[in-house]
């Protein structure tokens, strides 16, 4: 078996050590045996739509984050919702996340259209308004209710449409707003959250949820292997306990 | 005398009444402390003892090589002649200038010194340097660091750019022409400019690294061709579209030798003179500082003989590449705090030693950064099958193991030591005769030091 991942943008949006994501899912890929693959698409690079079993994009700042949204939407959409709609799997994180959404509202200037892969909106309520900055730990549904870690930094709220489910809800921490307490987005096989940097380091059980996800378009249902999950295990507890949470 | 007097006098008494009992105290330091009570007496404190300084002041900014490059330009004025006011490491705000300051004065307002030297943080710049109005203004390098603190690297560029606007014709901008963002800043200023920068290709990398932030032309926002990537995204940079460049630096190193943990040697060369330059500060990044600290003193007319041998007798500062001796043996202490400076960390420690044992201690406080992502941003994969010995502590020591773990590090080199004052014990037990080198972002550093000076192995680094 083997998995192909596309890394969009890796030169541009690559803000707080975003790449780790690929390097997990890679590692865990291969340490089941299974040939894993990254590739970069930047700007101006073509995108097959059958070409890739994943594809990550991640955050940036305001500039690179407006040059990635023109390039993706002039020639990268298309390609990405008919993958998403063959089952491949899309991971899209903090600035990512909201370009994957109908359109980003800035504080200031105009709207930046998203390309709409998942039903949300994301407005910036003014330059006086607090960043929703720190730890978080959700609860996520999608995965049996099992708990998810990170960090979080940004200033636009997003709020869900219908079609959009919530990744997991808020246990410690802001998520999508900071008032409904969701956090993130999934539409069948398009994840968004602002979970960032390494979501997936302390997080093995989603990597390995998006890793089957992702097999499961050419080879069917797949159950991996376990692994010796000590580190991590013991990173995500310290990180619960380090949020407060616990 | 006039109430404004009074009020002078008594926000210098009372600055300095409350660092003695910092000290006294054991407060830690009372670094910024006094310059809050000297700023609530009187907030214009530090404007008019900064004006009352014979030789005016210089403040040193960026995100990496303040502290090393504002104690070399103190230690160089001082072989010049001149008594330097130096803000310590970590009072790098109003307060740790006011605090400076008011130290240095009588309750007259007489200043016993000649120059200030102030190293300000990065997004303190316009308040520090509308009430500084320094001489020279010396920019060094803008990497990410503590995003969570300051949002992005281009608002801090924003901010440079803003101090700037307002800034007196007759400033010096001493600007490291080898970072992109940097040097356009330091090209928006009308009055005199001074560009530094390695003109020396063998010091390149060969391809940019994972941790460069600004290979986007300013302008363009497409990506700079790069003849030589000396570190992150510092080298010689040409926008394919506009044509912007890298500035020809004023004040530049030639024929540069690294001798890894040992320093470096170098040819200065600069319209006031050229010399030889020995360093023991090693690493690409000091020879960026010691270019910044002789760009600033030279063109204040400090003769380039006396410049080199400031840099000569320069011993590094607190926590960059200090060598303390712990029961016979050695410690080099590397202070990591961001993608780039880890990554020359790491290559440092790599070129002096074929096998070394490291203690890695990693903290998420306030003046750490809260957010730990960017230990995903450090190419760690370059100490798979290199390091006899991991030790990592901290309070996010298993972030640290397990970006360990995925960069291929043998799980069998690697311990986990949540007590920094245990880490150390266990990697010194590793290291045997060989040095050990500690890599501690800033406040695992201070809480290193605190454990070390309580055993009587170093001095308060407030006293140095």
């Amino acid at each position: 078996m083997d998995l192909i991942f596309c890394h969009l943008y890796p030169d541009l949006l690559n803000l707080y050590g975003d790449r780790g994501n690929l390097m997990i899912l890679a590692h865990r890929a291969r340490w089941r045996g299974i040939t894993a693959r990254i590739e970069a698409r930047g700007l101006g690079d073509p995108l097959a739509a059958g070409a890739y079993d994943l594809y990550f994009i991640g955050g940036g700042e305001d500039r690179q984050q407006r040059l990635a949204a023109d390039d993706l939407r002039a020639g990268k959409a298309a390609a990405l919702r008919e993958a998403a709609s063959a089952g491949a799997v899309v991971l899209a994180v903090c600035g990512g996340y909201q370009l994957l959404g109908h359109y980003y509202r800035p504080s200031e200037g105009e709207d930046l259209p998203g390309v709409g892969l998942l039903d949300l909106v994301t407005e910036h309520p003014g330059p006086a308004a607090k960043r929703l900055i720190g730890n978080i730990v959700i609860r996520s549904p999608h995965l049996g209710g099992a708990t998810l870690v990170g960090f979080e930094n940004h200033g636009g709220r997003t709020r869900l449409g219908p079609r959009a489910s919530a990744l997991g809800h808020v246990v410690v921490g802001f998520g999508n707003n900071g008032e409904d307490r969701t956090e993130g987005a999934v539409e069948g096989t398009v994840y968004g959250t602002y979970l960032h940097g390494p979501l997936l380091p302390k997080n093995p059980r989603f990597a390995d949820h998006l890793i089957e996800t992702a097999l499961r378009r050419r080879y069917g249902p797949a159950t991996l292997v376990p692994l010796d999950d000590a580190l991590e295990t013991q990173a995500h507890e310290a990180a619960i306990v380090r949020s407060g949470g616990r | 005398m006039s109430e404004s007097a009074v009020r002078l006098s008594a926000a210098i008494g009372a600055g300095r009444l409350a660092a003695a009992l910092a000290r006294a105290l054991r407060l830690g330091g009372g670094t910024t402390m006094p310059g809050r009570v000297a700023r609530f007496l009187e907030p214009a404190i530090t404007v008019r003892l900064a004006a009352r300084l014979p030789h005016g002041s210089v403040i040193v900014t960026g995100t990496n090589g303040k502290t090393t490059t504002s104690r070399l330009i103190s230690h160089i004025f001082g072989q010049a002649g001149l008594v330097a006011v130096h803000n310590r490491a970590g009072a790098n705000l109003a307060a740790g200038v006011a605090a400076a300051l008011a130290q240095h004065a009588d309750l007259r307002g007489r200043m016993r010194g000649d120059a200030g030297v102030f190293e300000v943080d990065e997004a303190a710049l316009p308040v520090v340097h509308s009430s500084v109005r320094p001489r020279e203004l010396v920019l060094t390098n803008l990497f990410r660091d503590q995003l969570d603190r300051y949002g992005e690297i281009d608002l801090i560029a924003a901010r440079w750019r803003s101090a700037l606007r307002g800034a007196d014709a007759s400033l010096a901008v001493v600007f490291n022409a080898d970072d992109p963002l940097v040097a356009e800043v330091g090209a928006t200023h009308p009055g005199p400019r001074v560009p530094f920068g390695i003109d020396d290709d063998s010091c390149g990398l060969g391809t940019v690294e994972h941790a460069a932030d600004a290979r986007y032309c300013y302008r363009c926002g497409i990506p700079y061709d790069y003849r030589t990537v000396y570190f992150g995204h510092m080298g010689v940079y040409r926008c394919p579209r506009c044509g912007t460049a890298r500035p020809v630096p004023a004040v530049r190193a030639t024929g540069v030798v690294q001798r890894g943990i040992e320093g470096t040697t170098f040819h200065l060369e600069s319209p006031w003179g050229a010399a030889g330059i020995q360093t023991a500060l090693p690493g690409i990044y000091n020879i960026h500082n010691v270019l910044a600290a002789a760009a600033c003193t030279l063109q204040r007319g400090i003769p380039v003989e006396v410049v080199a041998r400031g840099v000569a007798t320069f011993a590094p500062a607190f926590g960059r590449a200090e060598r303390v001796r712990v029961n016979g043996s050695e410690a080099i202490l590397l202070l990591a705090k961001n993608p780039a400076g880890f990554n020359e960390v790491l290559r440092t420690m790599l070129r002096a030693d074929g096998g070394p044992v490291a203690l890695i201690a990693i903290n998420d406080l306030t003046a750490d950064g809260r957010d730990i992502s960017w230990l995903w941003d450090v190419d760690f994969e370059m100490l798979a099958g290199r390091v006899r010995r991991v030790v990592v502590s901290g309070i996010r020591a298993e972030d640290m193991a397990l970006r360990l773990k995925y960069a291929g590090v043998d799980p069998s080199a690697l311990e986990v030591r949540k007590d920094l004052a245990a880490a150390f014990d266990a990697a010194r037990a590793a290291s045997g005769a060989g040095p050990l080198y500690v890599l501690p972002t800033y406040t695992a550093m201070l809480q290193l030091r605190a454990a070390l000076q309580r055993r009587g192995v170093v001095r308060g680094f407030w006293d140095d």
